[in-house]
């Protein structure tokens, strides 16, 4: 079986106008609901408590949502989670008083009326710790992106290091688009799966890279727009399989991994469906655009050619 | 030139059965068991406490899967979880409170495994089920304390020295000294710069006020938070003992802050109420004229308490000196015999009061009790040798280097106290544990199969192999956790998923390769070959790549990311290893001997 039996070159490089479009107006619309959206921060980042309680019959949440309010918990985030057994509430920061303690008195009170309720987890996350986290994340980001690139510089050469990271920090401002506009809850795992998204997507960027300079040395006489139309052609199928049986994965956990895994896995799956866009249509257009020329390559042969006798 | 020497051969073989023996032991399950460990450093867990347990559970007709003894407890392994409870309540009854009674889970791998330090990997409390607390210690507090505690000294000083001073007075951690004139505050602060070497001192002329400020040194600040966080260290886990949890995690974060991490704990509103508690210590004098008798009522005016080996002391009711007198205790030597020892370091009014206790008290014994939920532990009890002046107190004489440390610690505890605030919980009930294992278990599964059946449809002979060596990766990334023994977590069973699913990455660009080589017109053993050499540069780059995202996730994530950043690390290596050696090794063995090979099956 061979999906991709494609004998001349794509001209990827002449699309160049509209991918460049298409990008440029998705990176904006992402940016644009980032801004004014805002994104669903999770208890993590914010601080609060988060309790996932399970009864034994069908929970009353207007019940529930009474009993908060006796406590003096007015705002309360009631839903349901996974089934109509399980209850999930959500009560930010400023409303709670007691700190650590709030989760206790809740389940007590939850008791009196209905025995059979079953703590399932319970999350406090007081203020320092927030702050924190959202720190740590972004320089975790930030380092991933300076390190990758500082990688690519040194195996390849500055203007491969650039777009590629230019094209990943696109995907993963997207996915962070995404979640600003349907305003999906952004936890510390959604976090780590937006890291391994850079990591993962930047491969793409690789494999047509390492095909980039390959083409160079072998094709002297080509023009680089056809270089590079060649280059991504020929590992066009790799990308579209590889991409396959990694979402395949990604969507096993999507719809078998609980809600823990739900939001982790959907980042990964925007991220995946972009990298291979942003990989083929976005770095290598900006690797045009940067100039890259054979020059980029041939110097260090000619050094190889003076040792020789 | 498809053909590898046999020493690759043996290696993958080696590696590949490494690999089958350390994941074993994650099939076996575990069961519910209890352990006792005991808690006084006189007891030890020998062949009379299996003794002991073992007829115990016998008389109450339990019986148990197994009873083992490691090195610091006794481990019985239970059927099911009923008999578990039962007999964690018989031993605790039978043995007292000696003994610390946890329940535990066992792995029911043979010995031969456990003998080889085969184990199944370790569940995340995202997994199993349990408690997680984040800490913090209220610093500010306690270097606030500190400083109090030096202003009431310098003022007591500056009176016992006769040095006429119109204040002192503390702003935080500024102590400001008023004097009338620069003569007697060179006077003073020569004094006082003699005295408290743990403070920084600086003259000021304000408007026509003559002050001398007091801070305290960096190297001080750093001293004393350093010895907060060990001190709560030290109560945290005696307290946590009390709570009977197997394999509690009590470990320092950052300055100022202290995770605690206890599997199974379901109570946490007990719990929480434990870590809170404060300790309080209590100078008395101790009774010798009576002998305490176990079980009888202590004299009239007396109490009995039990000491650190669990004998029993009486103590008199009125108190000596109270905690909060007591400025520092560190453990060292005695100067003159060179023996271990314990220096306590009192405030001004602490020393008045000691000075006149122990003029009066020569030759009698005093007692050092720790308080802690209404419930007294004598922590040490020496004779008074002479009156003590000057606030410094050194206990010494039968104990050895480690003793010295305990008890200057627990004096600490009681005396030092700096609170700790809980800002953050995790708690997951053991259903939800045992949901998400399935759950992650399910998915990969479910992945797997899927990946497998299209490999295999699309590069026929070569997706087997890709998919024989994507099961290899799995099994020795599961081996690897297990050897290692990192935390699995939920995230991280995702990362076992995501691997799988990037690491055929490499078989598809290997694959790939091999049909272009054929294609353009190449033999097919030159094809394999030339597919697996112009690949592995590809390979290894993204890799790379992949490993730093890993990296600095496990540097700045922190908990259950931390576990997912682990196994992409971990999984990076291993199909590494799998997609190019192993999937090779393969490739070579079913097509590398033919001579003339016509035929590839890669669809």
């Amino acid at each position: 079986m061979e999906f991709f039996k494609i004998n001349r070159n794509i001209p990827f490089m002449s699309y160049g106008r509209y991918t460049t479009t298409i990008s440029l107006v998705t990176f904006i619309l992402a940016v644009f609901f980032i801004a004014t959206r805002g994104l669903n921060f999770g208890v993590d980042f914010t601080g609060g408590t988060v309790m996932e309680v399970h009864y034994a019959q069908t929970a009353d949440l207007s019940k529930v949502r009474g009993q908060l309010t006796d406590m003096g918990l007015h705002d309360v985030l009631v839903q349901n989670f996974g089934s109509s057994h399980d209850v999930l509430l959500q009560v930010s920061l400023k409303q709670n008083v007691v700190g650590a303690k709030l989760s206790e008195q809740i389940l007590d009170k939850l008791r009196q009326q209905d025995a059979s309720v079953e703590m399932r987890r319970v999350e406090f996350v007081g203020p320092q710790v927030g702050k924190d986290l959202v720190e740590n994340g972004a320089l975790a980001l930030l380092l991933v992106s300076i390190g990758i690139a500082c990688y690519l510089w040194a195996r390849f050469e500055w203007k491969f290091g650039l777009a590629a990271i230019i094209a990943n920090l696109h995907d993963v401002i997207i996915i962070i688009g995404f979640f600003a506009f349907f305003q999906w809850d952004f936890s510390l795992t959604v976090l780590a799966a937006l890291l391994a998204v850079l990591g993962y997507s930047v491969n793409e960027s690789v494999v047509v890279f390492d095909r980039i300079r390959e083409n160079f040395r072998k094709m002297r006489k080509t023009e680089v727009a056809e270089i590079i139309d060649n280059a991504i052609t020929r590992t066009m199928s790799r990308t579209i399989i590889t991409h396959l049986c990694t979402q395949m994965m990604v969507t096993a956990m999507l719809f078998l991994g609980g809600e823990t895994l739900h939001y982790f896995a959907l980042a990964l799956t925007i991220g995946i469906l972009f990298s291979i866009y942003s990989s083929v249509l976005v770095a290598s257009p900006l690797l045009m655009l940067m100039g890259v020329s054979r020059e980029d390559f041939i110097k260090t042969e000619k050094v190889a050619e003076e040792v020789l006798p | 030139m498809n053909r590898y020497p046999l020493w690759k051969y043996l290696l993958v073989l080696v590696v590949f059965i490494l690999g089958l023996i350390y994941t074993l032991p994650n099939f076996y399950g575990e069961s519910p068991a209890v352990q006792i460990l005991p808690l006084r450093p006189n007891l030890k867990a020998d062949s009379a406490l299996l003794q002991r347990v073992g007829d115990a559970l016998k008389a109450a007709n339990l019986n148990a899967e197994g009873i083992a003894l490691d090195p610091t407890s006794v481990k019985a392994r239970f059927n099911n979880t009923d008999n578990q409870l039962k007999a964690k309540d018989i031993l605790q009854a039978k043995l007292g409170d000696d003994y610390m009674v946890a329940l535990n889970l066992l792995s029911r791998s043979p010995q031969w495994l456990s003998a080889m330090n085969a184990r199944p990997m370790y569940l995340g409390l995202d997994l199993r089920g349990g408690v997680h607390f984040l800490l913090q210690i209220d610093m500010k507090g306690a270097l606030d304390k500190a400083v109090e505690t030096a202003s009431g000294d310098m003022r007591s000083t500056l009176r016992d020295q006769n040095i006429a001073y119109s204040g002192v007075s503390r702003d935080g951690r500024l102590v400001t000294v008023k004097f009338r004139d620069a003569e007697t505050r060179n006077k003073g602060s020569a004094e006082l710069k003699q005295r408290f070497g743990s403070l920084a001192f600086n003259d000021k002329n304000e408007g026509n006020e003559i002050l001398l400020l007091a801070t305290l040194k960096p190297q001080e600040e750093n001293r004393i938070q350093e010895s907060a966080v060990q001190q709560n260290l030290v109560t945290l886990r005696n307290r946590i003992n009390e709570l009977g949890v197997a394999e509690p995690i009590i470990q320092q974060q950052g300055v100022d802050r202290i995770v605690v991490q206890l599997p199974g704990v379901l109570d946490t509103a007990h719990a929480k109420d434990i870590l809170g508690r404060t300790a309080t210590l209590e100078v008395r004098l101790v009774d010798d004229e009576h002998k305490p008798i176990d079980g009888s009522a202590a004299p009239f005016g007396t109490e009995m308490f039990k000491d650190r080996d669990g004998s029993m002391l009486l103590v008199k009711k009125s108190v000596l000196l109270t905690g909060e007198r007591i400025n520092d205790a560190q453990p060292g030597f005695d100067n003159r015999s060179n023996e271990p020892a314990v220096h306590i370091n009192l405030d001004s009014a602490g020393t008045r009061k000691f000075k006149e206790a122990t003029r009066e008290n020569v030759g009698k014994r005093m007692a050092i009790i720790l308080f802690e939920k209404g419930k007294g532990e004598v922590i040490t009890a020496p004779v008074i040798r002479e009156e003590i002046g000057g606030g410094r107190v050194q206990i010494s004489g039968q104990m050895n280097t480690k003793e010295a440390n305990d008890i200057s610690l627990l004096l600490r505890a009681g005396a030092l106290a700096a609170p700790m605030e809980i800002i953050e919980e995790r708690t997951v009930g053991p259903s939800l544990g045992a949901d998400n294992i399935v759950r992650g278990f399910r998915s990969t599964q479910i992945g797997f199969v899927a990946i497998a059946i299209f490999m295999i449809a699309y590069y026929l002979m070569f997706g087997v192999v890709s998919v024989l060596a994507l099961g290899a990766n799995l099994l020795l990334l599961v081996a690897l956790l297990s050897m290692l023994q990192a935390t699995l977590t939920l995230p991280g069973m995702a990362g076992i998923a995501l691997t799988l699913g990037m690491a055929i990455d490499a078989n598809v660009l290997i694959n790939e390769r091999i049909r272009e080589e054929l294609r353009n017109g190449n033999t097919p053993q030159a094809s394999i070959h030339a597919g697996y050499e112009n690949a592995f540069r590809t390979i290894l780059d993204s890799n790379i790549t992949t490993f730093i995202a890993g990296f600095a996730l496990f540097m700045f994530g922190s908990g259950a990311v931390r576990g997912f950043a682990v196994v992409l690390c971990l999984g990076i290596l291993t199909s590494m290893f799998s997609a190019v050696l192993i999937s090779r090794a393969l490739v070579n063995l079913i097509y590398g001997r033919k001579l003339r090979l016509t035929n590839i099956s890669i669809g």
